[in-house]
């Protein structure tokens, strides 16, 4: 049995469906006349409601957040670092709700679900989310769920973007906020990289004008050249120095020796490209990269994020990773210096790690220990 | 710094008030001044093991050098800064006291008294670097790059147009009214209340 039901594991957990009837209205005007959005649950709500707590994904996570889905399964969700009994977000205490974002294509509505006009997968007509339409779909998850707020909204990345949306758009919905490795609004860099990865599926041949589903076909190369470009954004420099150096998994250094070399870094991205172009639907990263373009927290603000962030009404942890190029700390200083100057209770750290932009989601007793210590503040004392 | 120079400290933070601990360490005083004073605190440190220990004590904290860190705190956001026994480690002091007398409408600094006359003995008479239990460290190793004596202190404050409204000065048990009447001979720290000049 892979499952270690150990100490710090929530064990077997099974995703829920929640069916709404009544039409979703995108930030774009478009309309979805019902929507499901499929969620998993740790721990118990309590009778005061007062200790849920809101875990938002990044691009390519979804509702997995924490355990397992089967005896069978190898790898536990995305964040089980920091979900389950004694961790961080201790589920002995909290109560997490993490949902698959509308638009995605872990079971929500979205480009691969069934358009229930047609008949036929949605593909290319799935509307574009933003990050504020997600916002407003999980407020009606938490209304199904009977949660009167959040004790705590968290996540890192878009993730992040989300759980600070969350604080300026439903000020009294979010008692404490986590936004980790964001960004108050993407730069042209990030937008470049989104484009390439977004070019690198239009340019598949099976990508149909994103009607591949229809059409039986995959654009599997597209969508693994993206992810080899996201993937990269992901890790830093040092980090991938020291995990693949100039090491070899093919050929050789010998003289003479003209064998096709593949570095090990060449075989990693290459495998992670494969593992996600299979399990990923192509119209849905279209999408995710495009809402991550079209996000900025103080649009509604005239660009002013200390006016946006002076709505909030949560307290605020803000954590970046030093070795971040994706969103770099700089970033991060951005929404605390306007938390600052908008009188906001924020603590901030800059985690030391040269795991660059994955470093949220991975292992560091600094990080850990500071989301441990700082968690003991949300929900009832 | 002693349980006597935090005490006067303390003493000068009004009941409620909005603090700014610069090089809060653990939070350890921090924790002791919102419980003892009410104040609401705000600490920033760089040391992560310190960020972990403050935070776990409830408290927000920055983590970010004083050196480089003090524009993220805009003007008059609090009614009191701190500086405890650190202006003597920070690279530009004269620019980090400005900053603090603008970020709050008083600030507190603390520091060792490098004219005490333990200090002018080691110099005068051992010509060499003093060396004492409340300087440790060697010249060479030392995080003190920019000691100064009570007698600097007041004139830099002169110059940078900053208002001194209180002074107390620690000294040992012998000396104790010595270091009253001559703070820059007996005092071993001393610690001052600031603020922007009025004119």
């Amino acid at each position: 049995m892979a499952v270690s039901l150990s100490d710090g594991s929530v064990g077997l957990v099974t995703p829920q469906v929640a069916h709404f009837d009544e039409p979703f209205t995108f930030a774009s005007g478009a309309v979805l006349r019902s929507h499901e959005l499929v969620y998993e649950t740790y721990g118990q709500l309590n009778h005061a409601g007062d200790n849920a707590v809101l875990v938002c994904h990044a691009l390519s996570g979804s509702h997995h957040a924490a355990g397992y889905h089967s005896e069978e399964d190898r790898r536990p969700g995305w964040w089980d670092l920091a979900i389950g009994p004694g961790k961080p977000i201790d589920t002995n205490r909290l109560y997490v709700v993490c949902s698959n974002n509308l638009g995605c294509c872990d079971g929500s509505s979205g480009p691969n679900t069934i358009n229930p006009a047609t008949n036929e997968p949605w593909g290319g007509a799935f509307p574009q989310p933003q990050v504020k339409d997600w916002v407003r779909s999980q407020k009606r998850l938490a209304e199904h769920l009977n949660i009167p707020r959040w004790a705590a909204v968290i996540g890192g990345s878009l993730g992040g973007m989300q759980a600070l949306q969350w604080a300026v758009d439903f000020p009294d919905w979010v008692e404490h906020c986590i936004a980790l490795a964001a960004a108050p609004g993407l730069t042209a860099q990030n937008i470049a990289f989104n484009e390439i990865a977004r070019h690198a599926i239009l340019s598949d041949p099976d990508w149909c004008h994103g009607d591949y589903l229809a059409q039986g076909k995959l654009p599997t190369r597209g969508v693994a050249l993206a992810r080899m470009v996201g993937h990269l954004t992901y890790m830093s420099a040092d980090g991938m120095s020291d995990r693949f150096g100039r090491e070899l998994r093919e050929g050789s250094f010998a003289p003479g020796d003209n064998s096709e070399w593949v570095f090990q870094v060449e075989s990693y991205l290459r495998h992670q490209g494969a593992r996600f172009s299979t399990q990923f639907d192509a119209n849905t990263y279209v999408l995710m990269t495009r809402a991550l373009d079209l996000f900025e927290l103080a649009a509604d603000y005239n660009s002013d994020l200390v006016a946006a962030l002076s709505v909030a009404e949560a307290d605020f942890l803000i954590a970046s990773f030093s070795s971040d190029w994706r969103f770099p700390p700089q970033r991060s200083i951005e929404i605390r210096d306007a938390l600052l100057a908008a009188g906001k209770p924020v603590t901030y750290a800059n985690i030391d790690t040269d795991n660059g932009h994955d470093g949220f989601l991975l292992p560091n007793p600094t990080y850990e220990a500071l989301l441990s210590a700082w968690m003991c503040r949300v929900g009832p004392s | 710094m002693s349980r006597l120079d935090l005490d006067t400290v303390l003493s000068w933070v009004p009941k409620g008030s909005r603090v700014l601990d610069l090089g809060c360490g653990d939070g350890a005083f921090l924790a002791r001044l919102s419980e003892e004073r009410d104040a609401i605190g705000v600490g920033v440190d760089i040391d992560p093991a310190n960020l972990v220990t403050a935070v776990s004590r409830g408290l927000d904290v920055i983590q970010e050098d004083i050196n480089d860190g003090l524009d993220c705190f805009t003007t008059n956001r609090f009614d009191v800064v701190i500086l405890a026994h650190a202006l003597q480690e920070l690279t530009h002091p004269h620019i980090a006291l400005q900053r603090m007398v603008d970020i709050a409408d008083e600030a507190i600094v603390s520091f060792p008294n490098f004219g005490h006359w333990s200090c002018r003995l080691h110099l005068g008479v051992k010509g060499r670097m003093p060396m004492s239990r409340v300087m440790p460290r060697h010249w060479y190793d030392t995080p003190n790059i920019h000691f100064c004596t009570v007698t600097d202190f007041d004139a830099l404050c002169s110059a940078l147009h900053i208002d001194i409204i209180e002074r107390a000065t620690i000294a040992g048990p012998a000396q104790h009214f010595l270091g009253r009447w001559f703070p820059n001979l007996f005092a071993t720290s001393a610690i001052y209340r600031i603020r922007r000049s009025g004119d």
